[in-house]
This record gives C-alpha cells, sequence and structure tokens, in this order.
C-alpha cells in the first residue's frame, strides 16, 4: 500500500483591480498570465511558452460515451484554443507541419508553461495555476504552494507597471459565483467506474471535516448568516456528472487521461477547497490517495459498506453547516452517523487491508496525521486549528465576532474571510498566522521558492520543465502529454508525445537534459538512447 | 400544545440559527485577541465597500 501515485493539483484563483472593482476579469487574468509568461522568473526567458491543445478531450465522459460538441454547455469546451473558456514513448517522434505566419498571428488564449512543469492560463476569467504532475502528495502540495509565489511575483511584477491587482486563493465571491481547486489523480483503469462513484461518494461528502477552509454565510448567496466549514458544498447539486461549471457533482465524469488511455484513468475532482495551510492539503490528497489505492487493492472490507448515505447531496450541505461536528447524517443501513465516524469507517477499513504489510515513509505519515487530526476533532477541536484551516479561521472570525457586536451578519467578518485568502504577504492573514507561529508547515519558503522554478524530478513534468528552463527560445509549444519543439534547420517541427506520467524522469532524461549543447543535439541522445 | 401552536407553521431545523463551537479561553494556549490586535492593522479599512466590489465570475 502507498500514498505514491501521479498527482496534480489546479487552481482557479480569484482576481479583482484594486483601483477598479469593476473591470474585466477576463481582461485581468490575461494581464496576470501575459505578464509572468513574458517577465517572471520561471517563464523560460524567451516569451511566454504556448499550450500543446493536442490530446485535450474535456467531452469524454468516463461512463462511455463522448458529449456531442453541439450539445455541450460552452464552458464545457475547454479544448478549443481559439476560444478561452471558459508516442508510445519518448523516443518515438512525430513530425508536426510549422503554423504559417498568419496562423502564429492570430489571436490566442494566454498561457504560459513554466521551468517548473507547470500551467499558467486564463480559464472562465479566472488565472489558473495547474501544477506539474508529482508523485506523492507532500510534492503535491510544494508545487501547489509554488503557485501561490508564482502569483505574488505576478503581483509585484505588474505593481511594477502601475497595475494593483490582487490575486485570491479561495473558490467563493460570497454572491453566488464559485470556482475551483481541482486534484487530478493518476488510477487503474481496471478499477470500475461504479466503484469510483460508490466508495468515494461518502469520502469526498465527510473530507472536508479535515480540509475545508471554511466560509462565512451559508446557501450560495450566503444569504443566511452563520459559519460553515466547506467554501465549494453548497454548490454541489448533483451526485455524478460531467459538468463543472453548474449543476456540480460529488463525482466528476470527465475522462480525460492525457496519457496512455488503456493504462490509465484521471480522476478529477472538483469539490475540494483552495487549502493554504500545509497540513490540510497533505490530508486532503493523502487521505484520497489512500482510499484510491484501497479500491486497485482489490481488498475492499465489507465494513465500507456501512459508509454509505443514503443522500449524499443534502449530506454535502449538512456537513458543512455543522462546525460542531456531531450532526449525523442519514444511513443507507438505516443508522446515523457523523462525518468523523464516516471517515474514520474509512481510515480503519484501510488499516484492515493493509493488514500486517509494511508501508513508505509517505504513507505512514498520512496515516497517522489522519488518525491523529480525526481524534483532535472528537475530543478537541481547537488544538486542531494549526492543521485544519476552516477550524483557524472559525477561531479568528468568532473571536472578531465578539468584539464587533456579536452578529455574524457584518460585513467586517466578511471582509476577513475573504481577506483570508488574499495573497499578498503584506496583507495575507494566513501569512500573519504563519508568522506567529500558528500554522503547521510541512515546508518552509526556502523550498516553496525552488518548486517554482524547478520541476518534480519523478514525472514527465521534469522534461517538460528542463526543456523550456535550457532551450526555451526552441520550444514551439508544450502540454501534459508533449512537447513540441522548433529545431533550427529542421523543415517541420519535432513534437517529443510523452504518454507515460512516470517517464521522462530525471532518472531516464536528467543527463541528456543537461549535458546537451543544442535542442537538436538532446534530440539525437534522445533517440540514440 | 395548544391548537395556536398546532397552526403555526412548522418550522424546519434549517431556519434555526446554527449551533457553533464555544472556544473556552482556557483552552487557548496562546491570545487569540492579541493576534487579532495585529491583524486589525492589516484589514481592509471599508470593510462594506470591499466586500461588495468583491465580485468573481463563475469557474469550474
Amino acid at each position: 500500500m502507498t500514498v505514491r501515485r501521479g498527482i496534480g493539483l489546479e487552481t482557479e484563483f480569484g482576481i479583482i483591480d484594486a483601483d477598479d472593482p469593476r473591470a474585466n476579469p477576463i481582461v485581468l487574468s490575461t494581464e496576470v498570465v501575459d505578464t509572468y509568461g513574458g517577465r517572471g522568473s520561471a517563464a523560460g526567458g524567451a516569451g511566454a511558452i504556448r499550450w500543446d491543445y493536442h490530446g485535450e478531450d474535456p467531452l469524454n465522459d468516463a461512463r462511455g460515451y463522448r458529449l456531442d460538441r453541439a450539445s455541450a454547455h460552452p464552458s464545457q469546451l475547454t479544448d478549443d484554443p481559439d476560444t478561452p473558456a471558459p508516442p508510445g514513448d519518448a523516443t518515438e517522434l512525430q513530425s508536426i507541419r510549422r503554423p504559417s505566419d498568419e496562423e502564429l498571428a492570430l489571436p490566442r488564449a494566454s498561457n504560459a508553461v513554466l521551468t517548473n512543469g507547470a500551467r499558467l492560463y486564463v480559464d472562465h476569467a479566472h488565472p489558473e495555476y495547474s501544477s506539474p504532475e508529482v508523485s506523492n502528495p507532500r510534492e503535491a502540495i510544494l508545487w501547489d504552494r509554488a503557485g501561490d509565489m508564482i502569483a505574488v511575483e505576478a503581483m509585484d511584477l505588474l505593481k511594477d507597471s502601475g497595475r494593483n491587482l490582487v490575486i485570491y486563493k479561495n473558490n467563493v465571491d460570497g454572491k453566488g459565483a464559485t470556482y475551483g481547486s481541482h486534484e487530478n489523480y493518476l488510477m487503474d483503469r481496471d478499477v470500475e467506474f461504479s466503484d469510483i462513484v460508490r466508495y468515494l461518494t461518502p469520502f469526498f461528502v465527510t473530507r472536508p471535516i479535515l480540509c475545508g477552509t471554511g466560509r462565512l454565510g451559508l446557501g450560495q448567496q450566503s444569504q443566511k448568516p452563520g459559519f460553515q466549514i466547506s467554501q465549494r458544498a453548497d454548490y454541489v447539486e448533483n451526485d455524478v456528472g460531467l459538468e463543472t461549471t453548474f449543476n456540480r457533482p460529488i463525482i466528476n465524469t470527465r475522462d480525460e487521461p492525457h496519457s496512455e488511455a488503456d493504462l490509465y484513468r484521471r480522476l478529477h475532482v472538483i469539490n475540494g477547497d483552495a487549502n493554504q495551510f500545509d497540513v490540510s492539503n497533505l490530508l486532503k490528497v493523502g487521505t484520497t490517495s489512500l482510499v484510491l489505492w484501497l479500491l486497485e487493492s482489490g481488498r475492499l472490507p465489507l465494513s465500507l459498506d456501512s459508509a454509505m448515505m443514503f443522500e449524499p447531496v443534502r449530506a454535502s450541505w449538512e456537513v458543512s453547516h455543522d462546525p460542531t461536528l456531531t450532526r449525523k447524517v442519514d444511513m443507507q443501513d438505516g443508522s446515523q452517523r457523523t462525518a468523523i465516524e464516516i471517515q474514520q469507517i474509512y481510515l480503519d477499513s484501510i488499516l484492515e487491508a493493509l493488514g500486517d504489510d509494511d508501508v513508505d515513509f509517505d504513507t505512514r505519515e498520512i496515516l497517522d496525521i489522519w488518525q491523529e487530526t480525526l481524534d483532535m476533532l472528537s475530543t478537541d477541536l481547537f488544538a486542531a486549528s494549526g492543521r485544519v484551516e476552516w477550524i483557524a479561521k472559525y477561531q479568528m472570525l468568532d473571536s472578531l465576532r465578539q468584539r464587533t457586536g456579536g452578529s455574524w451578519d457584518n460585513d467586517k467578518l466578511r471582509a476577513f474571510d475573504l481577506q483570508w485568502h488574499d495573497l499578498r504577504p503584506e496583507r495575507s492573514i494566513v501569512n500573519r498566522l504563519d508568522q506567529a507561529g500558528r500554522v503547521e508547515r510541512v515546508f518552509h519558503p526556502e523550498q516553496v521558492m525552488w518548486a517554482t522554478r524547478n520541476a518534480p524530478e519523478s514525472t514527465r513534468a521534469y522534461l517538460r520543465g528542463g526543456l523550456i528552463r535550457r532551450f526555451a527560445e526552441n520550444v514551439m509549444a508544450a502540454g501534459w502529454d508533449g512537447i513540441t519543439l522548433d529545431v533550427p534547420g529542421y523543415d517541420s517541427l519535432v513534437r517529443i508525445p510523452l504518454m507515460h506520467p512516470e517517464r521522462a524522469t530525471r532518472k531516464l532524461v536528467g543527463d541528456m537534459l543537461e549535458q546537451a549543447e543544442s535542442v537538436e543535439d538532446f534530440l539525437v541522445r534522445l533517440t540514440s538512447a | 400544545m395548544s391548537e395556536q401552536e398546532f397552526l403555526q407553521p412548522r418550522r424546519r431545523t434549517e431556519e434555526q440559527s446554527q449551533e457553533l463551537p464555544q472556544a473556552a479561553a482556557t483552552t487557548q494556549d496562546f491570545n487569540v485577541d492579541d493576534l487579532l490586535d495585529d491583524i486589525d492593522s492589516i484589514l481592509e479599512e471599508n470593510a462594506s465597500s470591499f466586500v461588495q466590489g468583491f465580485v468573481q465570475k463563475g469557474g469550474q
């Protein structure tokens, strides 16, 4: 058993112009991406690297059909480069026709692929950071935090030009709009999708108790005063579905693996909150990875059936609206259980399936922190305020409420709730807590800074980031599953397909990448390896 | 129950005010108030206009 697998996190940021609240967010997002792509320290130095759209298939549904393009809502068409929305082996190179000057001059969606292998782009009126592929939960949160630091650098670069844009790492505007922090997990294609739906649903409904970031106000328009655990819970409206921008499901059926489809499924998870707390983020990703392992192992214990809920969508709201964690959810077997109890069922099932097997350090860490945190939630909620983000936020908001007259219906509290997610170091409330030693950190800032510039070594992100770092001027386009190079003197462009996320690692290509004297030299080394 | 009470519309659980955790002062090993004092200096001065101006488009 292991928590290790291919993982990637993507965050849609909130954005405002501090000098003009009515500025167009698509324009603002474009400014952020274009500015960083042109001058950012991880941008490569040769102008923003285009996205390689080969392999995008957002309308493919895991339940075995493909949504007709004409039937799709426009927000589902994320694969068309002209309309922002919303090789088998590395050695089998492809020849790509050079685009004409007219084609190159066509307006295209803002995008930048970075030296750490990440993608920074505009998605549905938000700047979005898509982390490079990593191979364990710890790396996932490190490269996720790198995105926050990149956002800060973008804001600084814009400030130099007199632009006061502010980026927020959150998921709601308090007025009805929501935007996502998505997780992606590579898993065995053999696992039946119906099992994924059945066994992940109660897990996702209750997971926010560990990692929700907290939210003032209940209801999609925050119409009812109060506090809830999860930013995203009120926007869950469906149990299973393809949509991500309306009628949001607990389980998203998008089937777009960006890799060999026979081998891999990329599970796309849309209901997490945008975490700034390391341990919340680590638990979010690590516990999920363990549940996926359980599904892949074929060792599902019968005890897991006791976690099945009667009405999961309703339970999502109920769990989120109860920060006391005492609310009991109606279960299929007629019983009632709290969210803590349901999470414990998952942890116990995993331990039961594990038996006496050894586990690696990363896995042991997740198992231990998971149990520790559940124990804290049961016995002393505020003991977890350094690791569970909603508890820390609740603690501060409750004190602020007592200072300001006692009501939850107060703009000062709303402003605090938003500012919690302001990424500017001098304004960030999380940063203040951090400085005061109130946030349990897994990584320190120097490590995060390193991850803004350097790619993970254990996945194909290594080659993507490395080619941009060494030969940015020769990278025509880069995507998840391939990189297109412009080799001087060649008639055609050369595309390196990267259909296996666990290949093209530092181990496999690191030496040739560092020793190559030109991009052509690199290709020669690659194909003769 | 009197007839008067019986004829009142049943209040659904959701409409009752929320039960929320109470932070006992003794369980806190640090002073939240001191931290709030510190944070107060960086809070937006005009909370209402800031909150009103924070509008986003729906995303994924």
